[in-house]
């Protein structure tokens, strides 16, 4: 089954709201799990006899556990406030990606069978059965959203469609269908410890060779260390770091800050994974699985710190996920919580974001930088959508916009916004988030990520914008992919952390760390 | 009393139960249902104070749609606060003694009459014009509002067309309260008009107006953004840790 053919859209420079075609996106779906990697994750292999009776008793199920699901199922008016708002709508004009359609294709089926009008008065109410033609719908749809939460902000009500194709999902994956490209994934998490699943010595040679490459480069010898008990510092970072392009380049920016403010720290072989698709899949008996590597990481190499690399997703699990499941956190009362709390320094925000430890130091003259090693570039932020609209840096909302703006501009001399109503809070996903970077679904990446190229267009345009910066692994592998679409050169993707580590002045050969001089000038 | 009286009486007493009734057991039910994971649409707030504070700009100001679609907030607003002062305004007939607050705001909701049916029908509109809402609209969506237009017209034509007899009616309305039924005003405008809030009443727990106690318990808006601080956890996924 090989991927259709599809029109990359013509830019224009602005965003526009397109009349809608239906079933444009219906064909479109992304290659289904086979048995052996549902299995691993505790689902069916193939779909179910009684899938039908299965599927709405999940439902019922989730309804239960979820609070987010049983209103969200009830309160919508169907007020269209969220349907110009999905950047999947905008680029594909198929009405079934706009948000509420989204929601709809299970509202619909949640009517029939857990309401009144529903039970009574279907038509009324477009209360539908479950058929194998809706569940077709869910496997289509509810595998073209990107779980960004763009929605949830116009909605009046709150209304957060990334909850509903997470109940989608875990309802598919409850009846035997899964999707391929995010179940084997997370599979190998499981299993081995990371997305790409490099077993350890892989690790090791790929950090021996960084050692290498970056003191060829600079003449000072940064250490990658691994697996180094008692260091202060855990680095929990995507696993894409470790060899991807242009990841690896942001993984040498945070070993160079940490090696210039004197920092002990150590990436773990058995927690060298930031990402977690359980989020993806709504699962969170899977979302914990995978994050108890980090606690038992946490607790053998007895760090002080947990502090996260850049990459969107993980960013939400690890700040707002962390606590509940596995107690990297403060303010347990609990002995789960408590063991690991116990060991953790308090001082500093548990997890950390890389961008916060970077902001730290460079604020407190921990770490200098000369700025004009970054002035070929003209740079400009993508938010990430799970950092802005789940997830927060620093200690006030909104932290999660200023704090990387302002690392860049502490590094950088030229800096551009895109257009309002398209960063921050209204920042467009990159089209490819929430399980959906993988190449069967190349269409629905390129048709998504319109919206973000039309404001990256004008930038580029109207102010020689040539650096696309980024702070999460998946927008770097799609920006990478898709930008040669749209006629862009990939090399103008890059992470925040390259820019440090491109204007970083590293303490030379004999000289101390920087953190006790910057303390003795503290005291001036 | 007439059988129509008897109707109406039966009518009320049947709608007021399935209205209280189903809304308590709507909002027990999301009160039982857990919250498992913190899921605020950031930027949050960080304390409880300043989710209230959230809560109350969603809820008067209606700030998310708002940002959303001026022309759906603004049909949206005049409204739903038109509706408010009506509802203010019918007070009247539910106290005995009439307090001065209630006799003061008589005039504005008199003509909150206008703002409710005129914001009525600019969101009907956009169920026709906008492709998008089109698509997305029910036939039940569309029975809502002309319901609503039904509930506002027949009120407003009570007062600004045919004067309805209100004194009959506060007698009527303190007799339900009282639990003495008395006769139901028998002009037909008003009868209408009695008719539709009954419906509207009965169709409330069972419909998509569980919008209005739904916005309260919604997480993304009613959760403060602190779980680096607190650790939250629900009591089904405390078990997992056993």
């Amino acid at each position: 089954m090989a991927a259709r053919e599809f029109e990359v859209p013509k830019l224009t420079g602005e965003i526009k709201v397109p009349a809608l075609q239906e079933g444009t996106m219906a064909g479109v779906k992304g290659f289904i799990a086979n048995e052996k990697i549902q299995e691993a994750l505790g689902y069916p292999g193939e779909l179910v006899e009684d899938w039908h009776d299965k599927a709405i008793g999940k439902m019922g199920e989730l309804l239960g556990k979820y609070r987010s699901l049983q209103v969200f199922m009830d309160a919508c008016v169907h007020c269209g406030a969220c349907t110009d708002k999905c950047h999947y709508y905008l680029g594909t004009s198929d009405p079934k990606n706009m948000p509420v359609a989204r929601q709809e294709l299970m509202r619909q089926v949640y009517r029939r069978h857990f309401t009144f009008a529903g039970k009574y008065f279907p038509k009324l109410v477009g209360a539908k059965d479950l058929t194998k033609e809706v569940l077709d719908d869910w496997y289509s749809y509810y595998y073209q959203c990107s779980e960004c939460r763009r929605c949830s902000v116009y909605c009046p009500y709150g209304i957060d469609t990334a909850e509903i194709t997470m109940a989608g999902r875990e309802i598919l994956d409850s009846v035997g269908i899964g999707q391929k490209y995010s179940n084997e994934i997370l599979g190998k998490l499981q299993r081995i410890g990371n997305n790409l699943g490099l077993p350890g010595p892989a690790i090791i040679n790929t950090l021996e060779g960084l050692e290498e490459d970056v003191l060829d480069d600079t003449g000072v010898p940064v250490k990658f260390p691994l697996d180094v008990k008692g260091a202060e510092v855990l680095l929990i970072t995507p696993s894409a770091d470790f060899f991807s392009e242009p990841h690896v380049e942001s993984l040498i920016g945070y070993a160079k800050v940490f090696h210039a403010a004197g920092i002990s720290w150590t990436l773990s072989s058995q927690a060298a994974e930031a990402g977690n698709f359980g989020l993806f899949i709504g699962s969170y008996e899977n979302t914990r699985k995978a994050a108890m590597r980090i606690r038992d990481a946490a607790l053998d190499l007895g760090c002080k710190r947990i502090v996260v690399g850049e990459c969107g997703h993980a960013w939400r699990v690890a700040y707002s996920f962390w606590n509940t499941m596995i107690g990297v956190g403060d303010g347990a009362e609990d002995e789960f919580g408590k063991k690991l709390q116990a060991q953790l320094d308090h001082n500093y925000p548990q997890p950390a974001h890389i961008c916060e430890v970077t902001h730290d130091l460079l604020t407190r003259g921990v770490i200098k930088v000369d700025k004009s090693k970054n002035d070929d570039r003209v740079i400009t932020f993508h938010d990430s959508c799970n950092v802005s609209r789940a997830s927060r840096m620093g200690d006030t909302p909104g932290g999660q916009f200023t704090i990387p703006r302002e690392v860049i501009k502490m590094v950088a001399n030229n800096y551009q916004e895109m257009a309002p109503g398209t960063t921050h809070e209204a920042t467009f996903c990159c089209g490819g988030g929430g399980g959906l970077l993988t190449d069967d679904l190349m269409e629905v990446r390129v048709k998504g990520a319109q919206p973000r190229m039309e404001a990256y267009k004008e930038v580029v345009d109207n102010n020689k914008v040539n650096f696309l910066a980024l702070i999460c692994a998946i927008c770097k592998a799609q920006f990478t992919k898709v930008l040669p679409y749209y006629g862009y050169d990939m090399s103008m993707v890059g992470g925040v952390h390259q820019l440090v580590s491109t204007a970083i002045e590293l303490p030379g050969l004999g000289e101390g760390p920087a953190e006790a001089e910057a303390e003795v000038a503290g005291d001036e | 009393m007439s059988t129509l009286s008897i109707f109406y009486v039966v009518l009320f007493y049947a709608a007021t139960l399935i209205l209280v009734v189903g809304v308590a057991r709507k909002i027990l039910q999301y009160t039982r249902s857990p919250a498992p994971l913190k899921i605020p649409t950031t930027p949050a707030p960080t304390t409880s104070t300043g989710v209230a504070y959230r809560m109350a700009r969603e809820v008067v100001l209606f700030e998310s749609l708002f940002k959303s679609s001026k022309w759906t907030w603004i049909f949206g607003w005049l409204f739903h606060f038109g509706m408010l002062l009506v509802l203010l305004r019918h007070l009247r007939y539910f106290i005995a003694d009439v307090p001065f607050w209630v006799a003061a705001i008589q005039p504005f909701g008199k003509y909150a009459a206008f703002m409710m049916v005129g914001g009525l029908g600019g969101l009907w509109a956009r169920r026709f014009l906008v492709d998008r809402v089109r698509y997305i609209s029910t036939p039940s969506d569309h029975l809502m509002l002309a319901l609503l237009l039904g509930i506002g017209i027949t009120g407003g034509l009570t007062t600004f067309g045919e004067h309805t007899d209100i004194i009959t009616l506060k007698i009527f309305v303190l007799g339900l309260l009282r639990l003495s039924p008395q006769p139901v005003p028998q002009d037909p405008i008003i009868l209408v008009h009695l008719a539709m809030v009954a419906t509207l009443m009965i169709i409330f727990p069972i419909s998509k107006l569980l919008h209005a106690p739904g916005v309260f318990f919604s997480p993304t808006r009613n959760q403060a953004d602190n779980p680096r601080e607190r650790r939250h956890l629900a009591e089904w996924a405390a078990k997992l840790e056993k």
